[in-house]
Formats: structure tokens, sequence, C-alpha cells
């Protein structure tokens, strides 16, 4: 009976994976679609440039490397709103805690270049990641004692963060021949990287956070409770469940994942911090997380849909003579496309 | 430090401040109507490209303030029909509309990068005619500082004194109880974003024809953000708007009078006042629990069958 029930409900799930994927893949057909109008438009070759995309990003082990070295800031900031969006809160504030992130980070590395890797690159996470909870703690604590949004307050406190790394680097940390940048990194400082590419250690910890993540919230108490606290807040709150602490607790856990995704970005891609490095990969964050539904697999997914788009952008801009902004336009109808939801291709639940 | 350099750097904060206030307005009445728009940025900047483009192909810069001014109108009826219609998240939607926004103005303003423009015309300030020409300079003003302070006034007087303004502020309010009072909900919503769309592209069109005077990509550098942190300041008022903008701008002129005079205190670090006096504010305002947020601001409008 249970070997029947099991497979009864295999199937089912196939079915549902089925759909799922068809769903999917028709709407980045949709997408596709409409940006090779605007191509068609500006006087390039669609074909030809999806065809650059693909080769580019996965018809090549190097290609595809550098999609997953795209991914990882990406992993982190999802993950960085995902989190408190289960217990109802709205992270928008995943761009300025990476920059806290990566300014400690760099404070670490630049005060003690003579501390070996396996001391220096844990100092330099906590130190960044201490300071993304801290940063996040504002939110979280106004909003947790009822004062305001923390969909204003993260908001708000996006653009005083590259603020404060423009004042720090300028005053301070620029190297001696630059104004907007640091010096190069000790090597000791930088995150470890594989088989001769430029993916680092971020990778892995971006998937086992992933993973952690999913069994937080399938196998713990802390789990159960935080979908309680998600559901009702009120109910959850009269049956003991310290909704206080969970709110602020969560809002600095977020934020610390997010300064974790500017510590690899300045310790395993740049390797120096640089003046406003991140453009909108917090803002991202945010979308991934939201086109996933917060789901773990969700965001893996989508964060490699869009490294592949980010990715073969790159490529479009040598050879099609097209700005390297416009990649965005593909970028924004896939998420136009997913937003809208087509009628044909909704979800019967959803 | 003389008397020169403190009227250039007020005629500078005029300048920059201009652009900002459009945009501040546009947004107020999108929030009183209910709605959150993450993507000024992205709307800024196709204005921007294509008041640009458009001047550059017709050598006059009206058209183009005219073409910026639907190019802003069109990008927010994208906006429009995926939180209206589509019933999709207004936060992810917005920001989503901000890269769509990033990438069209690229490929828009991209041949016009560098190009040279008939910049919108600057007129002498009223009665300063017999001013030395170093001074007049600093009080001459194009059209579009002139038209912002009426601009103002026409939204505060849409916005509390029309009928319009009333179903407007309804349906930002309650969205159910606005369509039993016999309101259309949608409609008032895409006719607030079309109008939020018009005063975002005509603030865009001031920074780029009449203050910077050029194309470059990401040239709005952040001023969508800083109009909703302005918008949250003036606690949804247009003519508080005005003081929250003119607070702006002169924080900016503040800090270049510093630089002017040799104080040195990081440009960064007064580039933060603003941000953090709005969080300030935002407290106290949240203390006093006299939030004036429209009631149903971000959220989504199921319908009423």
């Amino acid at each position: 009976m249970t070997q029947l029930a099991g497979r009864g409900s295999l199937r089912f799930l196939g079915h549902k994976a089925w759909r799922t994927a068809v769903r999917y893949l028709s709407m980045i057909l949709l997408a596709l679609l409409l940006f090779a109008v605007i191509l068609l438009i500006s006087g390039k070759d669609p074909i030809q440039s999806y065809k650059e995309i693909l080769t580019s990003t996965l018809g090549s082990a190097y290609g595809f490397s550098e999609v997953l070295v795209a991914m990882i800031p990406m992993l982190l900031t999802a993950l960085a709103v995902a989190l408190p969006s289960r217990v109802g809160l709205i992270n928008v504030g995943g761009e300025g805690q990476l920059y806290i992130g990566a300014a400690l980070a760099t404070w670490a590395a630049l005060t003690f270049p003579h501390l070996p890797a396996p001391v220096l690159l844990p100092l330099m996470a906590l130190l960044g990641m201490a300071g993304g909870a801290l940063w996040a703690f504002v939110p979280g604590y106004l909003k947790a004692i009822g004062l305001v949004n923390e969909t204003i307050t993260t908001l708000l406190l996006n653009p005083v963060a590259p603020k404060l790394i423009g004042f720090l680097i300028f005053g301070f940390w620029h190297a001696t021949m630059d104004t907007d940048k640091t010096a190069k990194f000790v090597d000791a400082a930088r995150l470890p990287t594989f088989f001769g590419t430029r993916i680092h250690l971020g990778l892995g910890i971006g998937l086992v956070l992933l993973v952690l993540f999913w069994a937080l919230m399938k196998y713990t108490r802390w789990g159960l409770e935080m979908r309680a606290i998600w559901q009702n807040s009120q109910s959850a709150r009269r049956n003991g469940i310290p909704v206080k602490p969970y709110l602020i607790v969560m809002m600095c856990i977020g934020g610390a994942i997010a300064a974790l995704a500017g510590m690899a970005q300045v310790s395993g891609f740049y390797g120096v911090l640089l003046l406003n490095f991140s453009t909108g990969l917090g803002f991202m964050g945010f979308l991934i997380c939201w086109l996933a539904g917060g789901d773990p697999l969700g965001i893996l997914l989508m964060s490699f849909v869009v490294s592949i788009i980010m990715t073969g952008g790159n490529l479009l801009q040598l050879t099609r003579d097209l700005p390297y902004a416009a990649i965005n336009i593909l970028l924004a109808l896939t998420l136009f496309v997913v937003l809208a939801k087509p009628t044909l291709l909704r979800r019967e639940r959803a | 430090m003389n008397l020169l350099s403190i009227v250039g750097v007020l005629s500078s904060a005029i300048f920059s401040g201009t652009s900002l206030l459009y945009v501040t307005l546009g947004e107020v009445i999108g929030e009183r109507a209910g709605i959150v728009n993450l993507g000024l940025e992205g709307v800024m900047l196709v204005g921007a490209a294509t008041g640009v483009a458009v001047t550059s192909l017709t050598g006059n810069p009206y058209l183009g303030v005219l073409a910026a001014a639907l190019a802003g109108a069109l990008m927010n009826m994208v906006l429009g029909y995926l939180i209206i219609h589509r019933q999709a998240n207004q936060l992810a939607s917005g920001l989503a509309l901000m890269f769509f926004g990033f990438g069209l103005s690229a490929l828009i303003g991209g041949p016009y990068v560098g190009a040279k423009i008939h910049a919108l015309p600057r007129i002498l300030l009223p009665g300063l005619a017999s001013l030395p020409p170093l001074y007049s300079s600093l009080f001459s003003f194009d059209p579009l500082i002139y038209l912002v302070l009426p601009a103002a006034i026409l939204v505060w007087w849409l916005l509390f004194r029309t009928r319009w303004g009333l179903g407007l502020r309804a349906v930002g309010e309650s969205a159910d109880i606005a369509y039993a009072s016999g309101r259309n909900p949608r409609l008032i919503r895409y006719q607030a974003l079309f109008v939020a769309g018009l005063l975002a592209g005509i603030g865009a069109a001031q920074l780029a024809l009449a203050y910077a005077m050029t194309w470059t990509e990401y040239m709005t550098a952040g001023r969508g953000f800083i109009a909703v942190a302005l918008v949250i300041f003036s606690r949804w008022h247009p003519l508080r708007a005005v003081v929250g903008a003119l607070l702006f701008s002169g924080a900016v002129a503040f800090q270049l009078l510093l630089q002017a005079s040799g104080v040195r205190i990081s440009p960064f670090l007064l580039d933060m006042i603003p941000y953090l006096l709005t969080l300030g504010v935002l407290i106290l305002w949240g203390g006093m629990r006299r939030q004036s947020a429209p009631a149903s601001l971000g959220r989504v409008y199921q319908g009423s069958e």
C-alpha cells in the first residue's frame, strides 16, 4: 500500500514538475521574443545574438564557469531577502547591507595583511556579517516595536552605505595612485578559486546556506514558529512565540547574508574595494527571491537564468555593438513576463 | 568666500533641485493613489534619453521636453499594466521597471552620447536686467524652473480641490470603498500613473536638457530613489515636497559652499544627510503616531466583481 501511494505521489510530482517547467520555459520564450523585436528595431540580428549568448555562456566550460561566478552574489542577496520574508518582513535593503559587508571585510583585509588566510578570511567574513547585521538591525528593531515600516527604512538606508564607502575610500583607504579604489588585497585576503577559473569559495558558501535555509524551514522548531508568525503574528504571540525577537533576529541574519555577498565580491571576485561596485546586486536578489517565491530551489534556478542573461550580455556588447546596459532589457522583460503571469500559463492554484 | 560664490551655489541648487521636485510631485500623485514606484530611476533615465534624442533630431528642446514627458508616462503605463491589470507585486514590478529603464535608456541614448544639443534657453529673472553680467548669468533660469512652483500648486489643487483628486485619494486609502462609492479604482490608478510619468519625464528633461545638457548612461545617479524618500519626508503632500526638495538641494548647495570656503568635509558624508534626515523624521512621526501614508499604499487591488 505504502509503495503504491508512494508511486502515485511520485507520478503526481513528475506531472507537476513538468507543468512548471513548461510554464517557465514558455515565459522565457515570450521574453526572448519580445527582446528579439527590440533588437530588430535597433537593427541587430536577434537569432545571431541569441546564438552568441548561448554559446558564450553554456557552450564552453569557461563560459559556464563565468555564469556560476555571476551567480554567487545573487544567491546570497536572494537568500538575504528570503529569510526575513518567512516572518513577513520585506527586506529591500540588500544593496546597502552588501556594501557595508564589503566595507568591513575590506577594513580587516587592509588592517591585518600579515595574518594567514585561515584566520584572515573568517575574520573578514565575520566582521562583514556583523556590519550587515547591524545595518539591518535598525529597520528590524523599528519594525518590531511598531514604529516604522521596514520596507521604507531598508530602502532609505540603501544609498547611505555606498556613500560611507566613498568617504572611506577617498579619505583613508585609496591606493597611492588611485582615488576611487583601494590597493589590491594580499593573497591571504582572497577567497580561494577553483579549477583555474574565477569560481571562488563563495559559491560553496552560498549553496551550503541555501541547504541550511531549506533544512531550517522544514525540520526545525524555529522554522515552524516562523511559519506561524508569517501566517498570523497575533495568534503566534498569544501562543507564546517571541515575535519581536524573531523579527529582529531574522532581519539581522538577512543583513548578515547580504553582507557576506559583499565580502565575497570584494574578496573573491574583485580583490579590491571599488567605489559603486554593485550595480543593483541587492535589488537583483530581491527580484530573484520574489520570482522564486522564496523557495531555495527556485532561488538557485532563477539566479542561474539571470546569470546567463547578464553574462551573455557582456559578449553582445563586444560583438553586436550594443551598450552593455541593453542586456538589462532582456532581464527586465523576463521579469515582466513572470510578474504578469500570462493567463495561458497560469497555475491552477495561483 | 564672497557674495558671488554664495549666489552661484544657490543658483546651482535651484538647477539641481528642480528636476527632483518634478519627479517628487509625480510620485506624490502616484502614492496618493496607492502605488509605490521603485522604478522611477528607470522612468527618469528613459525620459532623459528620449528628450536628448528628440532634441538632437529636431533641434527643438521643447519637443524634447514633450517627448521626455510622454516617454515617462509610457514607462509608467508598463508598470500600470503589471500591477493594476496583472495584479503583480508593486515593489518587484517597480524594480523590474528600473532595470528595464537602465537598458532601454542605454539603447535610446547610445547614438547621442556626447552629442551637442540645443539646451533649453535661459531667461533672466524679470527686473534684474541692470545686474552685472557675472551675476545675471546666475539668475537666468530655464522655463522649467519657472514652471515648477506653479506645477506644485497645480498638483496640490488637483489632489485636494478637485473631484478627481478626491477620487484618487479615496482609491489610495481603500480601493474597495472607492469602488463601492461608484469610482473605478483601476482607471483612476492608471490616470495617476500617467500624470506621475509625465512629471517624472519633465523632471528628467530638465536634468538632461537644461542642467547637464547632454546624455550619459545612469545620469540620474539615484534621483529616483531620492524622490521616493522625499515623498515620505513631505508626508505625501505636494507643497511640503517643495520644502523637501529645497532642503535637499540646499544640503547639496551647502556642501558646495563649504568646499568653496575651504572647509574640508567629505561630500560623501554630506550626501548622506537627506536620507538620515528622512529616517529621523519617520521615526519622529512614528513616535507621534501620525502616520499619514495612504492606507492601501503598496497593496494589490484584487478587484470587486
